[in-house]
């Protein structure tokens, strides 16, 4: 018997006639079940990224002639100021709450999130924060002071506009912090008999280093954004230096957030990349623990380093020393992560036809280059060379692109069939990860010698020189807008007319895959039970001389040894709560 | 015959080193290097080149041969090896990039030190410059510290007074002044600084120049001589100490060539100090959005030999009061921005086409 199959004879899977929700129009009310919550986050964020991802094209199709050929200036300037905008705060920061809402109260063998209703309304806040923020480039006035929105530019560019995107951003902020709370609770409360936090898959452990790190900062962009508010509002001084204010402060309340900000956005995509190597190259998780507490300390770091993105505005000679080594002592946990992975692959059976696999191998192999230059980025004196130039613009592609979207697609593929209980098709898959891999490579790659060279960034018109470059850019980017049709098509046709996926069509190990797919409401039928680890493959055909392995003592203590939890203990103390719903 | 994988490990990290440390060497991704700290940052840009291009191609070359050596066979339906980990190899890439890191920071911080970034001792010797008293707004400032107040004019203040008689940057500075701040740490404020080198610390700098940053030009004025110019001349291998400030918004003073940035902030002072080393003119770029125009806003730097410096100077000191009372003579309110910006960016490579099509 394989791990898979001992594991779901533990849980033999609910057998429901129509599982999950039933029609179509449920997605489209305030539904409290997470499933459903999930669901309606995936797809409303993936819209605004291809919104998002319009605007790009359109800043891109811009630089494609050093000359302003294309849009105004100030145009040019509000796409990309709402292209990062939507991009960070509609698409990839609420993508990752959707796949923790679909996935983590599965994992834990929970019935649903600690906190239903409040799920629902940090998702019902988005759209409406999203299509306000998109209505100001319709009203004609769109904030064009960069997402950073530093003052006291962001003061003196059109009140309706910046004060459209600052209320926008305070709501998706308060989104982000109600389902940080639910997420918390859930994983401390709502976990199934049996399963402690050594037991959690490393999804869990990387929703909670998120979870924390939203807590944690996002209060002190929302204090900074109202101070602005009151700036440009009610005529107030805190940022203005007109009134003696100091633009610098803003600096630091804006980046106290939106450092961790890129590590809210990348933690969970280090935990799907976590989830989908495993399983699609068949074995054990290399490093468990590693890469869970890597996890918290890099949620912890993250808190102190926000200053290196502020080296060359106003911060003394010293303490940019500080920040140097606190930025530079994060690769190391990063480090552990990636070398953990590339222990997972090795001596695998890598089931390469599987679009998840590819995109979590992409993952590691772009997501790498955005890692090392973010080390040259941390060295002083190199990044007040390239601060705000094209260099930084390449930097955090390779991270969010080549990191958070390929984690996505990843968890997309993935997660798909258990969402819908179909599979995607396979070959349009592996024709998305193709042109993914080549239009990310070729729109960013360039751009690191375009900042070196002497290209800043957030310009309308450049340097003749840079021509060639930015071409090659340009085109770079179509590829990418054209690889997401195989993608969009493909989820379409497939959740209406794909082969019916079973269960588990990975034999993967976590509990998601121990209910039907789609699941019912509530998840599971009896409480879900813990027959083997999340990662146990391959225990069965472990062969004599293992090499660098401590496999053999769990072998020998037989597999259901440690986490064999007992059936008949009461399922968690939820049933007062789902009662009252 | 078969090779032990030793040897092949030896072989391919042999190959690995001597691939990154050409690269490291010969990746022709900077602008040649024309102050003295340009080439500090070079060394350093160069050698975390080198790691970086090796550690590069270990994880890729990794990944690669796992690709091709475990892709799962046609049939093979069973899971790989049960392999949950191994101490002391996790030890060992923790260790690695530790040591890397703690390598790169070590050097880095020489570089910056050498640059004369890390200067504590200005810090400490001036908790808080007379200026900060004289300024307008800083009643405060007054109250929190007895240092008395010098006799000497803020220049840099007079300066941006000076811009600000200008009606185009009145209006979107909408305000009359910005008070000044430099160097006052007991109102939380300390001039962002690129001090003098090591060896000539305590030294005044042979040239000093002050720079005001507005929407969408650069102001130079030489304090020794009251000249002032829309593009930036200094003499080779004479010390610099540039002292900047904005009038409207933030702007950033770069130099690809020199290397350096620094962010000029209204209401603050800042100053670099350093040494050009190669004759030429260089773009100086701001790099901090300012606006819809940002990407106009460029001047030139012009380094030259100290007699070409000189007769510069000179001809400058007749001429600049002339542009001066003209550019205020006309009122760049009623001017379109391309007429506006026509004066600062004539000379700077940019077509007036392309200040046409800005405005279309
Ligand atoms: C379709 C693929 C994409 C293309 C072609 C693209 C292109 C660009 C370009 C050219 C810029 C620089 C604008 C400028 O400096 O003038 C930019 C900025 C930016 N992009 Fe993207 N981008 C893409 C996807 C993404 C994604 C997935 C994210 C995820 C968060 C993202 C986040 C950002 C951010 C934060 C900035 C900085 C904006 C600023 O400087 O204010 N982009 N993008
Ligand atoms: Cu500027
Ligand atoms: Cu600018």
């Amino acid at each position: 018997m394989t791990q898979a199959q001992v594991q779901e004879k533990a849980n033999i899977p609910a057998e429901i006639e129509e599982p999950g929700i039933r029609k179509w129009w449920e997605y489209f009310t305030f539904n409290t079940d997470h499933k459903v919550i999930g669901i309606q986050y995936l797809v409303s964020t993936f819209i605004f990224y291809c919104i998002g991802g319009v605007m790009a094209d359109l800043v891109r199709t811009e630089l494609r002639t050093p000359e302003v050929d294309f849009v105004t200036p100030e145009v040019y300037n509000s796409l990309f100021t709402l292209h990062a905008t939507i991009m960070i705060f509609l698409w990839i920061v609420p993508a990752g709450a959707g796949f923790t809402n679909y996935v983590l109260p599965l994992m834990i063998g929970a019935k649903d999130m600690a906190f239903p209703r409040l799920n629902a309304l940090a998702f019902w806040i988005i759209p409406p924060a999203g299509l306000m923020l998109i209505a100001s480039l319709v009203v004609g006035d769109a904030p064009d002071a960069g997402w950073t929105s530093y003052p006291p530019l962001s003061l003196v560019t059109g009140q309706v506009g910046e004060g459209i995107w600052i209320m926008s951003v305070l709501l998706l902020g308060t989104s982000s912090i109600l389902g940080a709370i639910n997420f918390i609770v859930t994983l401390l409360k709502m976990r199934a008999p049996g399963i402690g936090f050594h037991q959690l898959p490393l999804f869990c452990w990387a929703a909670f280093a998120t979870s924390a790190l939203v807590l944690l900062s996002t209060p002190v962009l929302a204090a900074g954004l109202i101070l602005l508010a009151f700036d440009l509002l009610a005529g107030t001084t805190f940022f203005n230096p007109t009134g003696g204010g100091d633009p610098v402060v803003y600096q630091h309340m804006f980046w106290f957030y939106s450092h961790p900000a890129v590590y809210i956005m990348i933690l969970p995509f280090f935990g799907v990349i976590s989830e989908v190597i495993p399983v699609h190259s068949r074995k054990p998780i290399f490093g468990y623990k590693a890469i869970a507490y890597s996890s918290l300390a890099i949620s912890f770091l993250g808190l102190i380093v926000w200053a290196h993105h502020m080296f060359t505005s106003g911060i003394p000679g010293w303490l940019r020393m500080f920040f140097m080594i606190t930025t530079m002592i994060i690769a190391v946990p990063t480090g552990i992560k990636i070398f953990s992975w590339l222990g997972t692959l090795w001596g695998g059976k890598l089931h390469l036809e599987r679009p998840a696999l590819l995109f979590a191998i992409g993952f590691v192999g772009t997501f790498v280059i955005g890692g090392i230059s973010g080390v040259m980025l941390a060295a002083v004196p190199f990044d007040i060379h390239v601060h705000d130039t094209y260099f930084v613009v390449a930097h955090l592609h390779y991270v969010l692109f080549g990191g958070s979207v390929l984690g996505i697609y990843a968890a997309f593929y993935h997660w798909f069939p258990k969402m819908t209980g179909r599979m995607l098709n396979e070959f349009w898959g592996q024709v998305h990860f193709a042109f993914t891999i080549i239009g990310l490579n070729m729109t960013f790659l360039p751009m690191h010698k375009l900042g070196m060279m002497g290209m800043n960034r957030r310009i309308a018109q450049y340097d003749p020189q840079f021509t060639f470059l930015n071409e090659i850019c340009t085109y770079g980017s179509y590829i990418l807008a054209v690889s997401t049709f195989p993608f969009i098509i493909n989820v379409i046709w497939s959740w209406m007319y794909g082969p019916k996926a079973g269960n588990n069509p990975w034999n993967a190990l976590t509990l998601e895959w121990m209910t039907a797919s789609p699941p019912a409401f509530e998840n599971f039928d009896k409480p879900p039970v813990l027959a083997t680890g999340p990662y146990d493959y391959g225990l069965e055909n472990a062969r004599e001389g293992v090499p660098l392995s401590d496999a053999e003592p769990i072998l020998s203590a037989g597999t259901n040894s440690v986490l064999r939890a007992n059936p008949d203990e009461p399922y968690p103390a939820i049933a007062a709560e789902t009662d009252e719903r | 015959m078969k090779i032990p994988s030793s040897i092949w490990t030896l072989l391919i990290g042999i190959l690995l080193t001597l691939v990154s440390l050409w690269y490291g060497q010969n990746h022709d991704l900077l602008p040649k290097a024309a102050s003295d700290e340009a080439s500090l940052v070079d060394g350093l840009f160069n050698t975390m080149m080198t790691v970086s291009v090796g550690i590069f191609l270990v994880v890729e070359g990794v990944l690669i041969y796992t690709i091709i050596k475990y892709r799962r066979r046609a049939g093979d339906d069973k899971d790989g090896l049960p392999v949950h980990g191994n101490v002391p190899l996790e030890i060992l890439w923790t260790a690695i990039p530790a040591i890397i890191v703690i390598g790169i920071s070590v050097y880095s911080f020489d570089v910056y030190n050498e640059m004369g970034g890390f200067n504590p001792h200005a810090v400490h010797e001036a908790p808080m410059t007379p200026q900060a008293m004289k300024m307008p707004g800083a009643a405060i400032a007054a109250t929190l510290t007895d240092t008395p107040a010098s006799t000497k004019p803020n220049l840099n203040q007079e300066k941006s007074d000076e811009a600000m008689q200008d009606p185009a940057t009145a209006a979107v500075r909408n305000a009359d002044q910005i008070p000044q701040k430099q160097n006052a740490p007991g109102v939380g404020s300390v001039a962002p600084t690129i001090g003098p080198t090591p060896d000539k610390e305590g030294k005044p700098p042979a040239l000093t120049v002050n720079v005001t940053g507005l929407q969408y030009a650069w102001i130079f004025t030489y304090p020794e001589t009251s000249v002032t110019s829309g593009e930036l001349h200094v003499p080779v291998g004479r010390e610099v100490q540039i002292n900047m400030t904005a009038n409207d918004v933030i702007h950033a003073f770069w130099v690809p060539e020199f290397r350096l940035k620094q962010d000029a902030i209204p209401g603050r002072q800042s100053e670099i100090r350093f040494t050009p080393s190669k004759e030429g003119t260089y773009a100086l770029i701001c790099a901090e959005l300012c606006g819809p125009y940002h990407g106009a806003m460029r001047s030139q730097v012009v380094v030259e030999k100290p007699e070409t410096f000189a007769a510069w100077m000179k001809e400058q000191q007749v001429a600049s009061n002339e542009t001066l009372n003209q550019a205020i003579a006309v009122n760049p309110a009623e001017l379109s921005p391309a007429d506006f910006l026509a004066p600062h960016t004539h000379n700077m490579g940019i077509q007036p086409e392309i200040l046409h099509q800005i405005h279309n």
